[in-house]
């Protein structure tokens, strides 16, 4: 396969759960892991005479989300029946946008090397109802319809990712978006995102181009496998292309499922009509008409986005990518982390403030930075204190800790721990001047150059440290000692 | 082969999209009764309506909205009371062996 | 007095004011039952002790001088394509023989808060599909006028149980005409609302941008009162028009106000379609009304003639997804020992599905497929949307049209249930008033030489259905053609 030149082609389409409370159409609450089919209301169980009414909240998280991916809103929308047989939708139809989305013709930037970024074109980002689930046993299925209803997203890119990294890239940073914009709680483990990317390949090949069948990978519901799925898709057309040569040409795309736990894509049984879905304008909905007011109004939720503010904490704040690329993984987080650093904390200290002791502790409560109780001005406060060396990093920690428990300010907790650095300079050359009166044998070797130097100097310094109980400022003392020794 | 008859092949392709088994008798009968009507339907193309809008709905109203606030559901009882077949927490039907059904 | 002779209004004062009891005049109308419904077979199904206990509340309720709605104790049916939780809601379907729905709908619970008594509910066509009632998959219904003849569908048994008085009024649903033939075939006066004047919720869909609910009644009067009953918005029906666009009105105050500077339009190139002795009946109507002052003008509507075509198309496409629910899935007949899944759908279908609902089904999903969709379902919206251009044109000259609710009294039993055409045809002058979404109401206007009832149908404009009941009030008042049987 090596002599293959090869370009990788995926568009990918993802769905995205929105984060209303209740059901697209109607007012069903959205409940993880209830009990089977107690979600369920004649509306979203297809009772004959049900009838459909949107929710507000999920039409304006799907401009909202379309406006951020930069598209074309929509001023005139309306719903379609998508008809096909399944026992998961109860009424045969799903209800969805098909030729008027929402939004159109946007794009996404999405990171793709230190500093560097890429924009993926979006083609149309709509609004569906979601179906139920089927599950399979050993003799029969069993259908909860309690998903049924539950309103989605879904946002379809152009195929102008090259590489399952890029697919990957992309689905991150979308989950970053939707949760910056509180339009989606993105929790990949609630399947509150879910993956087709449209994969093929071009090949070069005795000066021509080939290309192989476009598949459809249904069935990724992880960044991971989302990526390997891609990958493997890749060197599956690849060896494919070497066996029958077959390329792309209009009927044979074809759907394939991943099989997570063997790492295969899957050929799926597909019925021959299953693609004509009769798509009609739904008469039991009115149209949606966006005015300048209500888009104005949608649009005020919007806010920086991930990317920009990443950037912008590179480029005015100097920190590197990864860690700015943490801090904007949420955006509480994100914006605590900005409001500590505009309130006067160092920009790096905050950083690792948070992305150390802070996150390790926001997990173990199960909760963000943000929620800890610690306001980003008590954060710049205790950044002060150690860059001023007044208290030691190791005690900053400690008393960030303690002001998750505590409203004082950390002045008055290093205070109450006793926890502020020695930084008075005649106290510590007295205290110095005693431990070297005290270990002479310690001196000697320190000011030899020999294999003891560096063990003989620590502990002197180890000496003063346990005589202060850790509060003196370590390059005082250090200071201190290197003159004295000298002087010796 | 006029577009505007149905021939026996094409009934049971729309009896298959319709998920209707209808017998060959069945077929036979609505190939003839569908043609009739679709060869009396052809009289729309009389009309020019190049410059019309479709008119799916004669409603002077636009976005009909609800709040997003949570309603009773049913509950599973309720929700399977009229099931042909149920364990009492899922629906049951034969075992589903294609899994392309769905979008 | 003879209490089946009232009208709803009639009774629902002499309730109210103590004169008769509820409870009588619902063991008068349970009497009637029995006494004619087996050979009628208006009912699928009766409720006599739920009614008679309600019946018992409501006097009780006026003898303790509490507030009663504006149907206090009046007996009601309601047609059984109408969610109730009470019995069973079969659209007279065996694939729904045995549904219980867990909800009313919107207008059964307004008929409730109004203190009516639900007596049953009644035949149809199945799933509405129909101009005679001869598809329902459960019973036949005959026309109390001549048992040899249809009652007129697809509210076949709503129409015969309000003229053989088996109750007060009905409830009622019209898609094509299901109103307003029935009530022509019937003897009896049949109101279509403007779409979206009345909730669908609980409605069982069949064309869903065309179902409108409305009443059956004795008189014009009963209409207004039943739709002061069951009018506004739903927040359950996203179709159902707001009060600021529609706002609700006091119609059954505004019936008697006589109508100032009426113009009447009449489209002659209609009348040919019609049976001589109908013509003749509807153009004695019209002088009527020119006696007392209306101003009739003649004109055209040129693609009226469409409007079966285009319905046929429409109605269809959307009840071929309307009905893909009834799947043996999730409720309803399900085939014994299904093969595999898929067979629990068109098994399921085809062994409970009656033969004009497949078929109606079949070519809506023909019209909506692959390849067929512009030439068949866009053409016939675009087709629609030229219909509705006639009616708006005619309403810029004219406060009603004028015209046969039928061209013919109502026909043998049998005599078209082997050509579908020749039965859609039939519905020439009701379907293109629900393809423009106007009102339109059909009132007797007099009777051919069987003695068969004959009926004039009024076509206002969106939501003039006060003035469009005050002009069927003229004519009634001036008239003496409502006629219930024995």
């Amino acid at each position: 396969m090596s002599e293959l030149d090869y370009k990788i082609i995926v568009g990918l389409e993802i769905h995205v759960q929105l984060a209303t409370r209740t059901k697209m159409f109607c007012g069903c609450e959205l409940v993880f892991a209830a009990e089977p089919n107690s979600r369920v209301c004649p509306v979203c169980l297809g009772l004959p005479g049900a009838l459909p009414v949107m929710n507000r909240q999920a039409v304006e998280f799907a401009i909202l989300t379309a406006s951020a991916l930069n598209c074309k809103i929509a001023e005139f929308t309306k719903w379609d029946r998508k008809s096909y047989y399944y026992p998961d939708l109860p009424k045969n139809y799903q209800i969805s946008q098909y030729d008027l989305p929402v939004g159109e013709n946007g794009f996404i930037e999405i990171p793709i090397a230190e500093g560097q970024t890429k924009k993926i074109r979006i083609l149309r980002v709509h609004l569906e109802e979601d179906a139920g689930k089927n599950l399979h046993g050993e003799n029969f299925s069993q259908v909860d319809l309690n998903r049924a209803g539950t309103p989605l997203m879904e946002i379809v890119t152009q195929p102008d990712m090259n590489s399952p990294q890029e697919v990957s890239t992309l689905a991150v940073e979308l989950q970053r978006i939707v949760r910056f914009l509180g339009a989606s709680e993105a929790d990949m483990q609630k399947g509150h995102m879910r993956f087709e990317p449209n994969v093929n390949v071009v090949i070069k090949k005795d000066g021509s181009e080939f290309k192989t069948p476009i598949t459809e990978i249904k069935n990724l519901n992880s960044f991971k496998a989302l990526e390997k799925g891609t990958a493997f898709e890749v060197k599956r057309q690849l060896n494919e292309f070497l066996d029958s040569g077959e390329v792309a040409k209009s009927g044979n795309k074809k759907t394939f499922g991943w099989d997570d736990t063997r790492g295969v894509t899957v050929l799926q049984r597909e019925k021959e009509e299953a693609h004509d879905y009769r798509y009609f304008p739904d008469p039991d909905l009115v149209p949606v008409v966006v005015n300048e007011k209500w888009l104005a109004d949608i649009k005020s939720g919007l806010c920086e986005l991930p990317l920009a503010m990443q950037k912008r904490f590179t480029a005015d704040y100097s920190l590197g990518d990864y860690d700015a690329g943490v801090l904007t993984a949420d955006k509480d987080t994100a914006l605590f982390f900005d409001n500590a650093v505009k309130a006067g904390g160092d920009a790096k200290r905050i950083c690792n403030f948070i992305t150390q002791t802070g996150l390790k502790i926001a997990n173990e409560k199960g909760c963000r930075v943000s929620e800890l109780g610690i306001s980003p001005q008590r954060l710049a406060e205790l950044a002060k204190l150690l860059d001023a060396g007044t208290v030691s990093a190791t005690a900053a920690a400690a008393i960030f800790e303690k002001m998750t428990q505590s409203d004082e300010m950390p002045q008055q907790i290093a205070e109450s721990l006793n926890l502020i650095q020695k930084s008075d300079a005649d106290e510590l050359k007295k205290i110095v001047d005693d431990v070297i009166t005290a270990n002479q044998q310690a001196v000697e070797d320190a000011k030899c150059d020999g294999k003891k130097t560096k063990k003989a100097y620590g502990f002197l310094m180890g000496q003063v440290m346990q005589k202060t109980k850790g509060t003196a400022n370590p390059q005082i003392v250090a200071k201190i000692m290197d003159e004295r020794l000298k002087s010796i | 082969m006029d577009k505007k008859k149905i021939n026996i092949e094409q009934v049971k392709q729309v009896a298959k999209l319709a998920r209707l088994n209808l017998s060959e008798a069945e077929i036979a009968q609505f190939s003839t009764q569908m043609s009739d009507i679709l060869q009396y339907v052809e009289k729309l193309d009389r009309l020019d309506t190049a410059n019309i809008e479709p008119l799916a709905h004669c409603l002077p109203v636009s976005n009909c909205l609800r709040e997003d606030i949570v309603k009773p559901s049913l509950g599973t009882e309720k929700t399977l009371a009229n099931a042909p077949d149920s364990d009492g927490q899922f629906f049951i039907v034969p075992k589903i062996l294609d899994e392309a059904g769905g979008p | 007095m003879q209490i089946l002779e009232l009208t709803c209004r009639q009774l629902r004062d002499k309730i109210a004011g103590g004169e008769v009891k509820s409870v009588d005049a619902t063991t008068a109308v349970f009497e009637q039952i029995e006494k004619h419904d087996r050979q009628i077979g208006a009912y699928i199904s009766t409720f006599k002790e739920q009614a008679l206990a309600k019946a018992k509340q409501v006097d009780e309720k006026i003898a303790a001088k509490k507030p009663v709605g504006l149907l206090a104790g009046v007996p009601i049916a309601i047609k059984d394509n109408m969610c109730t939780t009470f019995g069973a809601t079969t659209c007279a379907s065996k694939i729904l023989e045995n549904f219980h729905s867990p909800y009313n709908a919107t207008a059964v619970e307004k008929l409730l808060a109004a203190d009516a008594v639900i007596v049953g509910k009644t035949n149809l066509d199945e799933f509405a599909m129909g101009s005679s009632t001869e598809n329902s998959g459960l019973k036949k219904t005959v026309n109390p006028h001549d048992f040899s003849r249809v009652p007129g569908g697809s509210s076949g048994g709503a129409a015969a149980a309000v003229a053989a008085k088996m109750c007060f009024a009905a409830l009622s649903s019209d898609t094509g005409g299901s109103i307003r033939q029935p009530a022509s075939f019937c003897g009896i006066a049949g109101l279509k609302p403007t779409y979206g004047r009345v909730s669908r919720y609980g409605l069982v869909a069949y064309g869903s941008s065309l179902d409108q609910i409305g009443p059956l009644a004795k008189n014009v009067e009963d209409c207004a009162l039943l739709l002061d009953v069951i009018a506004g918005h739903d927040e359950k029906d996203s179709t159902s028009v707001d009060e600021k666009t529609a706002p609700v009105r006091d119609w059954l105050s505004a019936v008697n106000n006589k109508p100032q500077n009426l113009k009447i339009a009449i489209v002659p190139e209609l009348f040919k379609g019609a049976d001589g002795e109908v013509v003749e009946s509807v153009k004695k109507a019209i002088e009527i009304y020119k006696s007392s002052g209306a101003e009739i003008i003649e004109i055209k509507m040129p693609h009226f003639d469409y409007a079966i075509a285009a319905y046929y198309l429409i109605a269809t496409a959307e009840a071929s997804s309307n009905l893909a629910r009834y799947d043996g899935v999730h409720y309803g007949h399900r085939t014994k020992n299904p093969a595999d899944y898929i067979e629990v759908y068109s098994k399921s279908r085809d062994e409970a599905l009656g033969d004009e609902v497949k078929r109606r089904i079949m070519l809506g999903t023909y019209a909506l497929s692959s390849g067929y969709y512009d030439a068949y379902y866009l053409k016939a919206l675009k087709v629609r949307n030229l219909i509705r251009s006639d009616f708006t044109a005619a309403f810029a000259k004219a406060d009603c049209i004028v015209m046969p609710t039928s061209p013919t009294t109502a026909f043998k039993l049998g005599e078209k249930t082997n050509d579908p055409l020749q039965m859609y045809l039939a519905d020439i002058y009701t379907i293109a008033v629900n393809l423009a979404g106007v009102p339109g109401i059909s009132i007797p206007c007099g009777f051919d030489k069987n003695n068969l009832p004959i009926g004039l149908q009024i076509i206002a404009p969106a939501f003039a259905e006060e003035k469009l009941l005050q002009i069927a009030m003229l004519f009634e008042n001036k008239t003496d053609f409502c006629k219930t049987a024995f």
